[in-house]
């Protein structure tokens, strides 16, 4: 069919109705470097100003570590851009085994296999191991690339409330019929910031024999003593199934992902798995640069360290002037403002003094439930936080929040 | 509002409000397009009407519209199953 008229005017109303309900994204064009410190255009064609970064999952800061650069240099030089293939036909290169072995290290599993993203591992897992047979029980707030990929699967889908156990517990004997069940989680959410139960999870995963899927993506570099993620900090290094993850957060904030975990689940992933058999591999450039990301992070955990004092700073200030901050563990810290239309008054005004933060709402997060999510980076100095509250409190002062909880807010506002 | 009505909506607010949740449903309250069922989690609902009425609902007639309040739900119910008691 030509793009007639009416295809046209179809899209543009789809495209009007997005803008009209205040859900249109619109890019903010970042002149230089990813980093702390940043030069931000928007709206398009308005000159470039500069703004401490509070939104990027740059957790432990090594995007621009000059050692993760040279070896990113010298795996170009050493190894090429790219591989014009799939893994299994001529797109592995030893690299890809080494860092794939250096993972399962790092992790605590048994094998590791790397996808182009995490997004691509959550697409590709549940359909290659699970079938109509079986159940996947999610907790509600799940990454939307879980549930796209548990939609992929022929199992059977089923939800808990977002960490509660006794509702897990509850779904699990109720799939007792089923081949395999397992408890699908996030390790640290993305939206809340707050860790998975999972020593809880593990135990009701012994006792209803379940197996556990993990995606901690937004864990692995940093949670933990060691920074090998949530289920280190919550002492079930070994027992956790299938774990997801990324290299494009903390571990050099590239792209690449990866499934790691039970050796069998790993290899019928490497014979199923439809985003791994069918786009190209992981480039060269980013394997070399992530072994280097992972020396970095097993020669001292400095920087992770530094990401939580960072982090406890950070919702200090922000208690102390009287934000309602959803607590946590986690550098991820929700300030909590329930109505969307403050969110996103709030970002842009705070933007306008330099500080550049994102407001979520529906339905991106539950209705009722906006916020403006703020991400913590070991390059962060306390000056930079420093500032960023003085503009909080200016910002909040000025809507006037500061010291408000959710119903107060609500009433002022509406949900 | 009749059996099949209230059972509904206790499970409704049992399986989807969090302990916290104080919103209030009624009949018509939009569960979908008001944020209280996500699309995802409609499938517990599902399976719950499936085994309680002893139904089955095709995937086709399992729409967030058909699923967006409990008078709908209700309704789908009886349509496929006949208006008996529960």
């Amino acid at each position: 069919m030509a793009y007639d008229v009416r295809t046209r005017q179809h899209y543009r109303d789809e495209l009007g109705a997005i803008e009209a309900a205040g859900l249109f994204k619109q890019e903010r064009f970042i002149h230089g470097a990813q980093g702390v410190e940043i030069e931000v255009e928007f709206p398009a064609g308005q000159p470039a100003r500069p703004v401490i970064n509070l939104c990027a999952n740059n957790y432990l800061g090594l995007l621009s570590h000059p050692d993760v650069v040279a070896a990113a240099h010298a795996g170009l030089d050493a190894r090429g851009y790219g591989m014009s293939s799939v893994r299994f036909i001529c797109g592995t290169q030893d690299l890809h085994r080494e860092l794939e072995g250096r993972l399962s290290g790092f992790l605590g599993t048994e094998a590791t296999l790397l996808f182009p993203s995490c997004m691509d591992a959550n697409a590709g897992v549940f359909e290659a191991l699970f079938g109509d047979a079986d159940v996947l029980i999610a907790d509600r707030l799940v990454h939307a690339s879980i549930v796209d990929g548990m939609r992929l699967s022929k199992a059977q889908l089923d939800t808990f409330k977002h960490s509660d156990m006794a509702h897990l517990e509850e779904k699990l004997a109720e799939h007792m019929d089923k081949r395999f069940r397992v408890i699908v989680t996030d390790g640290v959410f993305s939206m809340d910031g707050d860790l998975a139960k999972l020593d809880e999870i593990v135990a009701l995963g012994d006792k209803y024999d379940a197996l556990v899927f993990v995606d901690d993506s937004h864990a692995t570099g940093f949670i933990g003593a060691g920074g090998r993620g949530t289920h280190e900090a919550k002492g079930v290094l070994g027992r956790i199934d299938l774990i997801t993850t990324t290299l494009g957060k903390a571990l050099g904030g590239a792209s690449g992902g990866c499934v790691s975990g039970r050796a069998e689940l790993i290899e019928m992933c490497r014979q199923r798995a439809r985003p791994y058999l069918f786009s190209n591999s992981v480039p060269p450039v980013i394997a070399a640069a992530a072994l280097r990301v992972l020396d970095l992070i097993e020669q001292s955990t400095e920087r992770r360290d530094r990401l939580e004092e960072n982090a406890r700073y950070w919702r200090r200030l922000l208690g102390e002037a009287g934000f309602d901050v959803r607590p946590g563990d986690s550098p991820i810290v929700p300030v909590m403002l329930y109505n969307a239309r403050l969110a996103q008054d709030m970002a842009r005004d705070l933007f306008a003094r330099g500080i550049y933060v994102v407001g979520f709402f529906f339905p991106v997060v539950p209705k009722g439930q906006a916020r403006i999510r703020t991400q913590l980076s070991a390059a962060h100095e306390k000056r930079h936080l420093d500032r960023a509250i003085e503009a909080f409190v200016e910002v909040g002062d000025e809507h006037g929040v500061l010291g408000l909880g959710k119903q107060q807010i609500v009433e002022r506002f509406g949900a | 509002m009749d059996e099949l009505q209230k059972m509904i909506l206790d499970y409704v607010r049992r399986e989807y409000l969090e302990e916290e949740d104080d919103r209030e449903i009624g009949l018509d309250t939009p569960l979908i397009t008001g944020g209280i069922v996500d699309s995802f989690s409609m499938v517990s609902l599902k399976r719950f009407l499936e085994r309680k009425c002893e139904i089955q609902i095709p995937d086709a007639q399992a729409t967030p519209a058909a699923f967006d309040s409990v008078r709908s739900i209700a309704g789908l119910v009886e349509r496929i199953r006949g208006p008996v008691a529960v």
